[in-house]
């Protein structure tokens, strides 16, 4: 386990730096689409609700299991669907008008 | 061994796919491969996943899928432009839920085996994620008006809700250094819930973008916790770009209002302005769409300010309207957005791109401001406090020291506006009040409609 910690702190430092240094670069003027794309991708808590669904190791862990998988799943779909949407809307200016 | 290794590279694949994706949404031109390579990610990750030996049956996850699909698909795909803020205050709901409910099946999974590091990163899993879930929702119910917007606020309030917090927490730290005492994991996750309600109630709208910046920091958080518990090195990615995002904006969003986090969350914001309340009356000039239009038609510069209230009238494609005909007049239209307008960080850019407004039009505040001592006129649409030029030179006023927009710098400013009423944070705006102010009451759409009709119907016929 105390390797696994330090890994895992490792881990968790190294992506916070990459993420403040890559999120201050994006311009204000995409900052919902950011929210909603963020938002899509910390959906991949689906990948564990998806182990605990599966598992079936108790009544308890596959209600709550599928529950979060109908949530996670629910933002995975619709943030990048959304996120998509909204980035087709931003246009430059058409030559000559 | 191969299975394992074959999710380890999904995983590793998906990682790098995510970080590229953030790191392309930073320009309009690269944005959607951010969200394809974003995507791809998500798919190879759930792909390794559904090989995991613990699997034993598809069963639920298949119907989880589905579920998870019928509610998520519509919500993005019918929900207007507008109510992006609700849907975001939602999904942050969801993605905590999922964190919260995932860290309670772990708990009774394996109550007597939990480590003490395992056990206090599930703890904060479960705090975060369900009073995020909580207040998520409440600031959905807020933004969709099925709950009051304006803050509700009682004496003691800050008393009682740290005190509830600080007792959540402390049953929290007994739970980690006794994890077995399985009877008051209920309790934690109880107080978390009740004190998420409670954290939010006392916000009003105004202080919205901080508050959902703020909720998908902590959406993002409990996920990074769930990757502690999990040891998944992936959810710890994820969590943690998602948690940083979401910090970040809130600390623009912050700055933007020249507030501090806990001035944001304790301070409610609607409370100081009963002094206020008092003002007197004072003469404004307000004026017809024709005379608008006749001083638009004559200006060589206009800068539109966009709030809250052009969202809340749908007017974005009457602007669009009135930006193509002044435009093809030769007039030099930008729009002047201020980095709280709105109901979440970048609303008014998100509205106005889908009104076909061109994206290079949109002008942040620092860029636009010495703009407008050179502009005929400054349009505002909807916008109230972010426009108050009592921010920078009036000490007593709750709004001192928050950046503004210099409208009142501009020759001519017009203010579109239903009544004279003060705005969510119930301050008199005195550029109201100024000689060289015009005031254009109405409902944002149909004055802007007025605006365009005047402005086609003067056009001599092509």
């Amino acid at each position: 386990m105390p390797s696994n910690l330090e890994s895992q702190l490792f881990v968790f430092l190294l992506a916070t730096f990459v993420g403040f240094e890559v999120i201050r670069r994006v311009s204000p003027l995409l900052h919902t689409p950011l929210m909603s794309l963020t938002n899509a991708i910390s959906a991949i808590s689906l990948v564990g609700s998806i182990v605990i669904a599966g598992a079936e190791k108790s009544q308890l862990s596959l209600i709550l299991g599928t529950i979060a998988v109908v949530c996670s799943t629910a933002n995975v779909v619709g943030g990048f669907v959304i996120t998509d949407r909204m980035l087709k809307m931003f246009k430059k200016r058409e030559p000559g008008k | 061994m191969i299975e394992t290794y074959f999710i380890q590279f999904t995983y590793i694949a998906a990682a790098a796919a995510f970080v590229l994706s953030l790191k392309w949404l930073s320009h309009p031109t690269t944005a959607r491969r951010g969200v394809r390579v974003g995507e791809l990610g998500m798919l190879l990750a759930i792909v390794g996943t559904l090989v995991h030996h613990e699997i034993v049956s598809y069963q639920w996850i298949l119907v989880g899928f589905v579920l998870g699909s019928l509610i998520g698909l519509p919500l993005a795909v019918f929900m207007p432009m507008t109510h992006v803020p609700q849907r975001t205050a939602l999904s942050h709901a969801f993605g905590a839920l999922a964190a919260a409910l995932v860290g309670t099946a772990e708990y009774y999974l394996h109550t007597d085996k939990l480590t003490t590091f395992t056990m206090a990163a599930l703890s904060l899993e479960v705090i975060l994620g369900f009073l995020t879930t909580t207040g998520s929702l409440m600031a959905f119910g807020k933004l969709q008006d099925l709950l009051p917007s304006r803050p509700l606020v009682y004496r003691g309030q800050n008393v009682v809700n740290l005190s509830l917090f600080a007792v959540a927490v402390a049953t929290a730290v007994y739970l980690v250094l006794n994890p077995a005492r399985s009877e008051l994991f209920p309790v934690v996750a109880a107080l978390s819930l009740l004190f998420g309600v409670l954290l939010i109630i006392p916000i009003g709208g105004a202080d919205m973008p901080t508050v959902i910046s703020l909720l998908n920091s902590y959406a993002g958080l409990s996920a990074a916790a769930m990757g502690f518990v999990l040891d998944n090195k992936l959810l710890i990615v994820a969590g943690a770009l998602d948690g940083s995002s979401g910090f970040i904006l809130s600390v623009i969003m912050c700055r933007a209002m020249n507030r501090s986090f806990t001035n944001v969350l304790f301070g409610g914001f609607g409370q100081v302005q009963m002094a206020a309340g008092a003002a007197e009356q004072r003469p404004v000039r307000s004026a017809s769409p024709e005379e608008a239009a006749q001083i638009l038609e004559a200006a060589a510069s206009v800068i539109v300010v966009p709030g809250y209230g052009m969202a809340v009238a749908q007017a974005q494609h009457k602007v669009r309207e009135l930006y193509d005909l002044l435009t093809r007049r030769g007039v030099d239209v930008k729009f002047a957005i201020h980095p709280v307008a709105g109901r979440m960080p970048g609303h008014m850019n998100v509205l106005l791109a889908e009104a076909d407004i061109p994206y290079d039009r949109l002008t942040e505040m620092e860029e636009i401001n010495p703009d407008f001592p050179r502009t005929d006129v400054a349009l505002v649409i909807g916008a109230n406090d972010v426009t108050n030029p009592a921010a920078r030179h009036d000490q007593t006023s709750p709004i001192y020291g928050m950046p503004i927009l210099d409208v009142d710098k501009a020759r001519t400013v017009m203010v579109i506006k239903r009544s004279l009423s003060p705005g969510f944070a119930g301050i008199d705006n005195e550029l109201y009040y100024m000689d060289k102010t015009m005031m254009l009451f109405g409902d944002a759409k149909s004055f802007v409609g007025d605006l365009v009709k005047e402005l086609a119907g003067a056009r001599t016929p092509a």
